[in-house]
């Protein structure tokens, strides 16, 4: 009987279109949504708990509109949803992130911990690994596969290929989108997430050593050659080796 | 002047270019660096010599055989001097940039573009914006490549520190390892194929260019999810794999928003595909508007004359 924990995060939908105003991108438009690797991870535990026994609970961090999220996880079959906040919080970095989580993590007695392999919003990657250093625990991030035959074993990326690896007990499972097909909420999912409670839980959390500066749109490209018909590609094979440089 | 760790890019048992890049930023971050070489055999060391750097220090241990992260981080940590920690951007570099700053209560930031001061830039929401933070005290940063000059090669200075004791390996056991083609993520050119490929096997035509280039093969989502022959591993884009390398060739690819995300950073962009209105064109720095079933072998035939 595992005691399994996934991480989830909101993001704005990943075909919103993303805005700067000012300084700072405006997201007061955009439809949120999990994150899709989180999606994979929600799956993923899931499938554990179907095997192995136990109960899944999905673990996000933010105020009370990161709620929606917990419900959506809930309607997809997780066992209990849990926000850790606190309102006295100013900025928070990885650090401060990481070290609320893991104390939310030790207080709900996890023994194995699944997330995505990074956030759609940020794309950095460093909650999974982070919380198992501080848990103490192993991780492995990127998995493709998971399957559950006697322990736990993933396929992971390794040197160019990928590996097949048997995990200990505990450990932080961040997941990539690989062959999983994730389950789609029933309208019963849905009527029991709709009354469902989120358990909001405190931490404590360090104040920030990196902070926020500014949004900007990213860099213009200057625009390029375009060419008609095939025999073009002699040209352009030329010009990528004398111009670009990069063969 | 306050210090630096740079944790050279290592791969099949050399270190890699990409390393010079980190020195750059170290430099640009106003640090004096040292570079930190985890390997099984310090000879490797001797070739991470670089103009700026005075150490360079070679951590020699039997972990570092395979990847694990815990392992890894617990070996570096032990003997690594105190500083702000530079990484590569690459999958397995972000994974141990995180363990690491972790274990040393630093914050981390990856993906990093733009150094200015203290100033960091990495693209957020899939590179549809920029984001810049501050940083103050030390810090670990991932760097992404081609972004950074190469710092000239310099004499290595470089002491062996022995960790091949009581590091233990968390994760258990590698049961069997698969080999494959170059992996779009470690890729320096990557030629990528659409549903504009019009089926799997076409992808052969494409495999002809990368072995002439040397090249990984990337799919888009269009052609991922169409067909079960190409898995999932070569998808670039949102849901698949972010890439910035050096060319990317897109063959057959419209350019949706999903993809352009993936590799819109990319160094230098060719797109080939039959519809001059594809959205690709715009982000192309160079377009061939044809099929590519006329394209593709007079490309091939123009690389393969210019590569002999």
């Amino acid at each position: 009987m595992a005691n399994i924990v996934v991480l989830v995060k909101r993001v704005p939908d990943t075909n919103a279109r993303i805005v700067v105003n000012g300084n700072q991108v405006d997201l007061s438009a955009v439809k949120w949504v999990i994150s899709p690797y989180d999606e994979f991870a929600i799956e993923n535990a899931l499938q554990h708990r179907e095997a192995h026994g136990g109960s899944v609970t999905a673990l996000t961090l933010g105020p009370s509109d990161a709620d929606k999220v917990l419900k959506d996880a809930k309607a997809i079959g997780v066992d209990e949803i849990v926000r850790v906040w606190d309102d006295s919080w100013g900025e928070l970095d990885s650090n401060g992130v990481q070290i609320a989580l893991t104390e939310a993590i030790t207080n709900l007695n996890a023994d194995v911990v699944y997330c995505g392999k990074n956030a759609a919003d940020t794309g950095a990657g460093s909650t999974g690994p982070g919380i198992a250093e501080r848990l103490g625990w192993a991780s492995v991030s990127n998995i493709s596969d998971v399957s559950f035959d006697g322990g736990v074993t993933v396929t992971a990326p390794a040197d160019g290929g990928s590996a097949k690896i048997s995990l200990p007990t505990n450990v932080v499972i961040s997941c990539d989108k690989g062959s999983v097909k994730v389950r789609k909420p029933n309208v019963k999912g849905i009527m029991m997430a709709k009354r469902s409670q989120v358990n909001v839980v405190s931490a404590s959390a360090p104040s920030a050593s990196i902070t926020f500066v500014s949004h900007s749109p990213p860099p213009a490209k200057p625009a390029g050659k375009k060419y008609e018909g095939a025999s073009s590609a002699n040209e352009v094979a030329k010009l990528l080796r004398d111009e670009a440089n990069v063969i | 002047m306050s210090e630096s760790m740079i944790i050279a890019e290592t791969s099949k048992g050399i270190v890699s270019p990409v390393t010079a890049e980190l020195v750059s930023a170290a430099i640009a971050l106003g640090t004096n660096p040292t570079v930190i070489v985890p390997c099984t055999d310090s000879s490797i060391a001797d070739s991470a010599g670089y103009d700026g750097v005075a150490k360079t220090i070679a951590i020699k241990g039997d972990c570092f055989t395979n990847y694990d992260a815990s392992s890894w981080a617990s070996a570096i940590d032990a003997v690594m001097p105190s500083g702000s920690i530079v990484v590569a951007a690459t999958p397995q570099s972000k994974d141990l940039a995180a363990r690491i700053a972790a274990k040393r209560g630093l914050a981390v930031v990856q993906d990093v573009v733009k150094i200015d001061g203290k100033n960091l830039t990495s693209p957020v929401f899939s590179g549809k914006a920029m984001q810049t933070v501050s940083a103050t005290g030390d810090f670990v940063i991932s760097v992404r490549a081609n972004i950074f000059q190469s710092a000239s090669e310099g004499t290595a200075n470089v002491s062996v520190i022995d960790q091949s004791g009581d590091v233990a390996t968390a994760v258990q056991e590698i049961m069997e390892r698969a080999s494959a083609r170059l992996d779009v993520s470690e890729a320096n050119v990557i030629i990528s194929g659409g549903r504009g490929m019009g089926s799997p096997d076409n992808f052969s035509h494409l495999e002809r260019i990368a072995d002439v280039l040397g090249a990984a093969v990337g799919a888009s989502r269009a052609a991922v999810d169409t067909w079960d022959e190409i898995p999932h591993n070569m998808q670039v884009g949102q849901t698949g794999k972010t890439v910035n390398p050096n060319l990317y060739i897109a063959v057959g690819i419209s350019g949706a928003i999903q993809h352009l995300a993936g590799m819109r950073s990319s160094k230098y962009i060719v797109a080939i595909n039959k519809d001059a209105d594809a959205p690709i064109f715009s982000h192309a720095d160079y377009g061939i508007v044809s099929t590519w079933e006329e394209t593709l072998p007079i490309l091939e035939a123009a690389l393969s004359s210019m590569m002999s």
